[in-house]
């Protein structure tokens, strides 16, 4: 006899954990079909009333009129988004590296519950840390030198915000990921002769390059979503920003602000459901993209 | 560093053509030349390569190396034997001076490499770590393809001839009895290859920054017997151009092939002589015991 009854009294509890992983795996994939498509259906009705091409290429935000143009919208959080990556993301990089690497066990005793403690506040301090200081500091040291006038409420100051907010993320994933990297590797580097900077350049950060772009997405789509503290710094006008200077109006803020009233006029309801929808789009092509390029890297590096 | 490259090409040279070697038999004798080959170095302690005088180590206030004066044999395989936790890892990571990238390490005494003293302010670790090429135990390939990580040394001390780099490449696979299984794929990632080969694939990588001296952590503890017997004939291929310490678990490994035996027990060096001398005339009880296996 092969099976008595306790092998089969297991063979059943393993069977039993993986049909409810794999329920509880569907019913999460399921919850994102649904946000959706419920987002589709609310939206349905400014879809019926215009091309979908010109609300994505509108530039005019006059809801009274009827009139839906999401570009400056998609165009400021697309601003807004990349300039914290552009921040974030060489300071985080270079930061995690010297704390992995080259710092001394002290230092990182000391620092690191320090991120922990920068990624736990709340987003509306930054908010209002952002109009403390660096509005004032954009409108009356850095935009002088570039342009004419800027209150400092703008795209940049929403980048700078967001960029300090996600980089307590970035960093402790940064580690993590370093972390994993076992030491023999670095000591094969060293023992031949690499420099600690060489041993970093060609194998920890070659090794890590899969995680590196899984956190960069990861900091991507938080920055995408993020609202109050942007929305607080950023000026939001609804005209594209010319310069880094310039005010923004990220769809995240378009949605929070104007939500209460979204009955008040036709379509407004619909149109706010639509930003939200073309939010959610962004995201996931995004993600799309990045898991291509993620394969790619894998492929060409031969991790 | 032409002439260290021309002497390195010429043992590849002599070692691959085995059979056909112009100082070792008449062709054909491969039996014969395999017993040569095996045969143990004549040992000359007079010129030791390494040389440890009052060397203490303490790791995070541990006393790990306890006043250890040892010397290493120039062209012959040094075996380090002993107890697991008796600091063979230890000594041999401060002589490439890797031992300092551990947290908190206190290195009292001296390590002499070719007469000069490898912890002197003056000294650039970057050339001590050049001279060994350091074998763990588990090999440890670069997150890159075969080729570049033997290519790996000589690039980052700067060599980007290309057409010279292919040529090292195929020289020191060959020096490792890799080449004919990998000349195919040279451009494939190194981590497919199987874990022996990986192993031989970390010596051909060694030996392309020309060190003089090979160390090997338990080098082929992680091997299948046939894949640890190629390495350990490797190693009897390269003692005549590099001296070798090896640190070994397997007695029986260090009976075939060790010409000088360094007995450790706790942190300290209790017993060190020619092979034969250890094995079959031990000096120190504890030898006795450890050698009979008594314990281990
Ligand atoms: N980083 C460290 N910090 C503190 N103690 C250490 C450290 N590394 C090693 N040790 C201690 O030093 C002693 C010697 O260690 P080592 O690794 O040199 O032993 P070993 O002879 O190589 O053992 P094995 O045969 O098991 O590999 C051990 O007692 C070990 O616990
Ligand atoms: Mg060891």
């Amino acid at each position: 006899m092969i099976f008595g009854t306790h092998t089969k009294y297991r063979v059943f509890k393993d069977s039993l954990a993986r049909r409810i992983m794999l329920g509880l795996t569907v019913f999460s994939l399921l919850l994102a079909v649904i946000v959706g498509l419920s987002l589709y259906f609310k939206s349905s009705s400014i879809l019926h009333e215009h091309s979908l091409w010109s609300l994505l290429s509108g530039s005019s935000w006059r809801p009274f009129k009827g009139e839906f143009g999401f570009y400056p919208f998609i165009m400021g959080t697309l601003w807004v988004t990349a300039i914290s990556i552009f921040i974030a993301l060489p300071l985080c990089i270079l930061t995690s590296i010297f704390l992995s690497e080259y710092a001394h066990p002290y230092i990182k005793k000391i620092v690191f519950p320090l991120i922990d403690i920068l990624a736990g506040i709340p987003p509306v301090v930054y908010g209002v840390w952002g109009i403390l200081v660096v509005v004032p500091f954009i409108s009356e040291k850095l935009a002088p030198h570039f342009v004419e006038f800027s209150s400092g409420y703008s795209v940049l100051a929403g980048g700078i915000v967001l960029a300090i907010m996600i980089m307590p993320l970035i960093i402790s994933i940064l580690i993590e990921i370093f972390a994993a990297i076992p030491k023999e590797l670095r000591d094969a580097s060293l023992s031949l002769g690499a420099t600690n900077w060489q041993t970093v350049k060609f194998v920890v950060l070659r090794k890590s390059l899969p995680g590196i772009v899984a956190a960069i997405v990861l900091a991507v789509s938080r920055a995408f979503g993020e609202t109050i503290a942007v929305l607080m710094v950023c000026g939001n006008m609804s005209a594209v920003p010319k310069s880094v200077f310039d005010s923004g109006y990220p769809l995240p803020a378009l949605i929070a602000n104007n939500y209460g009233e979204m009955m008040s006029l036709p379509l407004y309801d619909s149109a706010l459901m639509l930003a939200a929808l073309i939010l959610f789009v962004i995201i996931l092509i995004f993600n799309a993209a990045s898991r291509i390029i993620l394969t790619r890297i894998e492929r060409r590096f031969a991790l | 560093m032409n002439t260290r490259l021309l002497k390195s090409e010429n043992i590849i040279a002599s070692s691959m053509n085995n059979g056909k070697d112009v100082f070792l038999l008449e062709e054909g004798a491969e039996a014969q030349v395999r017993t040569l080959l095996l045969q143990k170095t004549k040992l000359d302690l007079t010129a030791p390569h390494i040389s440890v005088k009052n060397l203490n180590v303490h790791l995070q206030k541990k006393h790990v190396l306890k006043d250890v004066n040892l010397d290493i044999p120039n062209k012959a395989i040094t075996c380090i034997i002993g107890p697991s936790g008796c600091g063979k890892t230890t000594l041999l990571k401060t002589f490439n001076r890797l031992l300092e990238q551990s947290v908190d390490v206190k290195i009292d005494g001296h390590v002499f490499v070719d007469g000069e003293d490898i912890h002197d302010k003056n000294v650039e670790i970057i050339n001590i770590r050049k001279k060994m090429g350091l074998l763990s135990q588990r090999p440890c390939p670069l997150p890159m393809s075969i080729f570049d990580n033997i290519a790996y040394g000589p690039r980052i001390h700067g060599n980007r001839n290309m057409k010279e780099l292919s040529r090292l490449v195929e020289n020191y696979l060959k020096a490792a009895g890799l080449w004919d299984e990998v000349k195919d794929r040279l451009h494939s990632p190194a981590n497919r290859l199987s874990i022996g080969q990986q192993q031989r694939l970390c010596l051909a990588r060694g030996l392309a920054v020309e060190p003089e001296i090979i160390l090997g952590d338990e080098a082929t503890s992680a091997l299948d017997p046939i894949s640890s017997k190629k390495i350990e004939e490797l190693f009897v291929e390269l003692k005549r151009d590099y001296s070798i310490i090896l640190v070994t678990h397997t007695l029986r490994q260090a009976r075939r092939i060790a010409d000088y035996v360094v007995f450790m027990y706790l942190g300290e060096v209790i017993e060190a002589g020619s092979a034969d001398e250890i094995f079959n005339n031990p000096q120190k009880e504890l030898t006795r015991e450890y050698i009979s296996g008594a314990f281990s």
